[in-house]
């Protein structure tokens, strides 16, 4: 695989993310895993983990400058996946840090699950996808009418399902965007890292983009 | 769709080294936690749960050396429990790797733990051990918790204690019967219904899986999640029939 191939693993002191590179070398991409904005420019694909709190990851990256490399990559309109958190700073802000802003990369804002049941929301759960969407390139070899199970941690997400950009739903008591795309910008809110076979053909997908 | 329900084998890790695991064939290593972790991974396993019972210090830097070889390796989300004793341990097995830690006699000894390492690690990451035993006051059955393998009364309720490390911030109870435990007669039902009714954290039934109904039973009492050990390990049951079997039996099971 040539450099332009590279996946760049940002690593922002956002929890632990080395199961996302060991996925996606199983995938066998070509992978960095690095907190340096230069390498993150130089990216032929650029993949955004995220755990912890929505305003101390944000101010990570704008701080060690990784947030101007991403809205570079992107403007160069090269792959970019944010994950778990990493997919919900893509939006405008979250009620997780009220008046922070996401990176904005994409309308709406992240919202705490409106529910009586227990969260986090932990475990695997089902995500339904569009006609539409099953002909988006994150997802060939998905199908319209086979949900798959993913492995979700989260007590924030986003709510407006109708969104264009939705391209799969999930459901914790009220739907929530599972899978969100954007010409080259992706998000997943749960962990393909540690959703065995589909969430590994989702990095597959991702790394031969 | 909702959360599907879990099917989670669990390996006995010594010094680094499977003590009770699969009895496959045709592995090179059959000591190797990686190796057995990886045909559970295969399988489709929903989680893999390592329990430690290392005592040495020696022993326990192998078990993170296990634990780091483990998740470069599989795709699962997965526990480490045993021997934990404060937050500079949960720190050392999650950076190694794992997912989630199991506590049980240090957070009988300073429930504080728990709340530290949910604020610190979010609630996902801390699994509570409750390991009971029925006692009978007058006709009524109760619970106690038991630490060091089902030998030492805590002098705790298993349902106060459960709705406690509920308040504390537990993302789940790993509750298992001292009574039915390596029986294989099946899973203490009464127990499960009764911790289950009363909390809303996720409850993984442990001890005396069987055979398959066994299984569904569990689920049907109330648990999120069924561990077996024995019956996977030999290979009597496989985690794929187990799961067509739940999902034939009505329950929300990964497919």
């Amino acid at each position: 695989m040539t450099t332009c191939g590279r996946v760049v693993v940002l690593d922002y002191g956002a929890g632990n993310v080395r199961s996302v590179v060991k996925a996606l070398e199983h995938e066998g991409a070509d992978v960095v895993f690095s907190s340096d904005p230069a390498v993150a420019r130089q990216a032929g694909r650029l993949v955004l983990p995220g755990q912890g709190h929505f305003g101390q990851c944000i101010g990570s990256l704008e701080e060690g400058g990784l947030a101007d490399a991403i809205r570079e990559v992107v403007a160069d309109e090269r792959p970019f996946l944010g994950i778990c958190v990493g997919m919900q700073l893509l939006y405008e802000g979250s009620e997780e840090a009220p008046g922070v802003p996401g990176l904005g990369l994409l309308p709406g804002l992240v919202r705490r699950i409106p529910t009586e049941l227990h969260l986090p929301h932990v475990g695997w759960n089902g995500v339904a996808f569009s006609d539409q969407a099953v002909v988006d390139p994150l997802l060939a070899g998905f199908n319209a009418s086979e949900p798959r199970y993913f492995y979700h941690v989260h007590s924030y997400a986003q709510l407006d399902v109708e969104n264009c950009q939705v391209l799969g739903v999930c459901r914790y008591d009220v739907p929530f965007a599972s899978v969100v795309g954007h010409g080259r910008v992706w998000g997943a809110q749960f962990h393909p890292e540690k959703s065995q076979e589909w969430g590994l053909k989702l990095l597959r997908n991702f790394a031969r983009l | 769709m909702s959360l599907a329900k879990r099917i989670i084998p669990c390996l006995d890790v010594k010094d680094g080294r499977v003590v009770k695991g699969i009895n496959f064939l045709d592995l090179r290593d059959a000591g190797d936690p990686v190796e057995q972790a990886v045909r559970y991974d295969e399988q489709k396993a929903d989680e893999l749960i390592f329990l430690d019972i290392t005592a040495s210090h020696e022993g326990r830097a192998s078990m993170l050396d296990a634990i780091r070889r483990t998740a470069d390796s599989i795709f699962i989300p997965f526990t480490v429990g045993g021997g934990v004793r404060s937050v500079e341990d949960f720190i050392a097995i999650l950076n190694a790797g794992a997912d989630k830690v199991g506590v049980n006699t240090a957070a009988l000894n300073d429930p504080e733990l728990v709340a530290r390492a949910a604020d610190r690690f979010g609630s996902q990451c801390v699994v509570v051990a409750v390991d009971a035993r029925r006692v009978r006051v007058g006709g009524e059955a109760r619970w106690e918790v038991y630490t060091h393998g089902g030998r030492n009364p805590a002098g705790v309720d298993a349902l106060e204690w459960s709705q406690r490390v509920e308040r504390l911030g537990a993302g789940e109870i790993l509750l298992t019967s001292m009574d039915t435990d390596g029986t294989r007669a099946g899973y203490d039902l009464e127990l499960i219904r009764t911790i289950s009714d009363v909390v809303s954290i996720p409850v993984i039934a442990s001890g005396g899986a069987g055979k398959l109904s066994h299984l569904d039973e569990a689920l049907t009492s109330g648990a999120h999640a069924v561990l077996a050990a024995s019956i996977f390990h030999f290979g009597e049951i496989t985690v794929p029939e187990a799961r067509n079997y739940l999902a034939e039996r009505g329950h929300e099971v990964r497919r």
